[in-house]
């Protein structure tokens, strides 16, 4: 299933509520405070398997605990149907451990004020070890199969898609298995190129590209 | 609808909701001398609770109390025993909170006078505060079970505080023969991490199995039920099958009722158990400053308005972690991480006279069946409207049809969540 999301609702909220920031300001730090524990600092995850949300595009996290919170299509389609906010980022099927637990705890008004201040924050890119050959041909792959959508060496966020560079290796790693066993759904376009890296160097592709991401560090 | 992407979105709105500020709250305003705070005790509740406020606020002076120079983190010294993890890995110091302009004192405290708003310590020195937070764990009811005091816990660690305790315990099982019989015996409701008895016995029968494989488990429990305990059933079954047995207290009258750890033995109402190793975890009340500060009730633990965590006995006092009664959530260090953000936001909105949001908790809790085997526990808390609660409002256990990959990877998120744990509470 394609969801969209968009984000001006979101920009509609915040001129609201720019009256009111501290009280608001003081609501968002309650939300995403108890998320450090596990995401890290400002959503800088220093755990290899959890993934950073510094910098994330809003439409993408909002998409993800959506599709996290809603466990039926039907349901998660008519909520987003029924929400101007929320347009535009591919949700479901989405395979979790615990945030399809957590996040079923949230309003979809507190998903829009995390997405918020999750895409406001600096990405800290961490320093990963990784393979400086895996990491070249991983270059090479990038340029030619993801660069379209995930420009300037997957940090731009925009257009809804996942920051990568400098994404923790493990995280990128479970979540390139998750699309490619279909445990997550994939944009048609992202489909074609993954199809084609894994029919055309194999596993091994993927590993490529995660040691490429895992070498950018600014 | 033209679609605005995220640079345009951040010039719109100046950036000024969110872009550049902390997650933490904002900062104290009041004109003046700058208001103390002083915490009591650096684990999951405490440290968080320093940290937190000066990252909100620099111009309030915190001071740390507490008496040891490092911390070991009761979460993963269960990996110590079952041999994945060295103790040092465990252990944390104090000067990253430092670096937060934290004042650490490392003594003990060793009274309060709620009157004038002091803490004492056993060094003799006295600070002011004008408001505490007492994060100080849990102590022993030492007795409880006759002949188990202090002297007996270096016979039959506890390993309920993490440090030389479980230093000792796992060198006793490195140090028994194959064949020999390890009880394991966690005390009644209500104690720290619920589910922590049954992943030591993962983690111990983890460490027999590649180590000494005839030897055995055998759980005396004080509870007929437990945390998480159709997935420990069933991990058990799975991976040291034969080894563990599990008597609930209807099979033994009740539990323990007293140990010899001179012959190393235990004693039910009806029977009596010899053991090469015995783990006896006695039951628990809260810290011993909070009995002093007189924070606690007939109960032993410290009853708190569920909204900020202030002390229902004690005015400008909050008690967070283990030691209070946070009706609905378990005695966790991520319970006590989640609730210090929710009493420093309390602290900050009494000083600077707002209103608070509205309390928002989390806990995440990680067991450790075997290196490939992780489950877990998550949920998220609201307070009940008439505060008689802090109320799971979403939340669940690992499904019971997890795959072998689904299992695994709750491994490396419980590397990972530690991490991160310890990056938030001490970096």
């Amino acid at each position: 299933m394609i969801i969209r999301i968009h984000w001006v609702g979101v920009l509609f909220l915040c001129t609201l509520f720019c009256g009111t920031a501290i009280a608001d300001q003081n609501k968002v730090s309650m939300l995403v405070n108890p998320c450090a524990a596990c995401h890290g600092d400002a959503g800088n995850s220093v755990g290899p398997a959890i993934p950073n949300l510094a910098g994330v595009s809003p439409n993408y996290f909002m998409g993800a605990m959506l599709a996290y919170k809603y466990d039926d299509e039907d349901e998660l389609e008519a909520v987003i149907e029924g929400d101007e906010d929320f347009i535009d980022v591919e949700a479901f099927p989405r395979f979790s451990t615990i945030m399809g637990r957590l996040a079923k705890g949230y309003t979809e008004e507190e998903i829009k004020l995390m997405a918020e201040y999750f895409s406001s924050q600096t990405p800290k890119r961490p320093t990963q070890e990784f393979d400086q050959d895996m990491a070249a041909a991983g270059k090479k792959l990038h340029d030619k199969h993801c660069d379209k959508c995930h420009e300037d060496e997957g940090r731009f966020a925009e257009d809804d898609t996942g920051v990568l560079a400098g994404q923790w290796k493990p995280f990128f790693l479970y979540t390139m298995s998750d699309y490619v066993e279909g445990h997550r759904a994939m944009p048609k376009k992202m489909k074609k190129e993954v199809k084609e890296i894994t029919e055309g160097i194999g596993e091994e592709g993927i590993e490529q590209l995660a040691a490429y991401y895992a070498s950018i560090t600014d | 609808m033209k679609k605005l992407n995220r640079r345009d979105f951040l010039k719109i709105s100046g950036g000024s909701l969110v872009a550049g500020t902390s997650a933490i709250g904002i900062p104290n305003l009041a004109l003046g001398a700058n208001k103390k705070v002083i915490v009591i005790g650096g684990g999951a509740g405490g440290a968080t609770a320093a940290k937190y406020i000066r990252m909100a606020d620099s111009g309030i002076d915190v001071t740390l109390i507490e008496a040891n120079k490092e911390h070991y983190t009761c979460f993963m010294s269960n990996e110590v025993l079952g041999g994945g993890r060295k103790i040092e890995t465990i252990r944390h110091g104090y000067d990253g909170l430092k670096k937060h302009g934290i004042n650490v004192v490392h003594s003990k405290a060793t009274g309060v006078d709620a009157e004038s708003k002091t803490v004492t310590t056993a060094d003799g020195d006295t600070f002011n505060y004008d408001r505490l937070v007492v994060s100080p764990g849990i102590d022993f009811k030492w007795g409880a079970i006759e002949g188990y005091d202090q002297a007996a816990a270096e016979k039959m660690p506890h390993a309920w505080k993490a440090g030389p305790q479980t230093a000792l315990l796992r060198k006793q099982l490195e140090d028994m023969d194959d064949g020999g019989v390890v009880i394991i015996a966690p005390p009644a409701n209500p104690f720290r991490c619920p589910p922590g008895p049954y992943e030591r016995t993962c983690q111990v029968a983890h460490y027999l199995k590649n180590n000494k494989p005839k030897s055995k488990i055998l759980v005396i429990d004080a509870k007929d039920k437990f945390s998480k305990q159709g997935l420990f059933t069933q991990g058990w079954k799975a991976r040291y099958d034969g080894m563990i047995d599990w008597l609930p207290a209807a099979d033994t009258g009740g539990g323990i009722v007293s140990v010899d750890p001179d012959n190393m033995t235990v004693a039910t109402d009806f029977d009596e158990y010899k053991a090469a190793v015995v783990n006896f975890i006695p039951p628990q009340k809260a810290g011993k400053i909070a009995h002093t500060a007189g924070l606690t009730d007939e109960s032993g633990w410290c009853p708190v308005d569920l909204g900020t965590f202030e002390s229902k006995l004690q005015k400008d006092i909050y008690v967070i972690g283990d030691a209070s009664i946070a009706k609905g959530m378990p005695k966790s260090g991520y319970a006590a991480n989640s609730q210090a953000k929710v009493c420093v936001a309390a602290i900050l909105a009494s000083f600077n006279g707002h209103d608070m949001a509205d309390p928002s908790y989390v806990n995440t809790c990680y067991s450790l069946v075997a290196p490939d085997y992780g489950i877990s526990v998550a949920a998220v808390y609201r307070l009940a409207e008439d505060r008689s609660e802090i109320k799971k409002v979403a939340g669940g256990l690992t499904p019971s049809d997890a795959s072998a990959d689904a299992l695994q990877r709750e491994v490396l998120y419980a590397y990972s969540w530690y991490d991160n744990m310890v990056a938030d509470m001490f970096a």
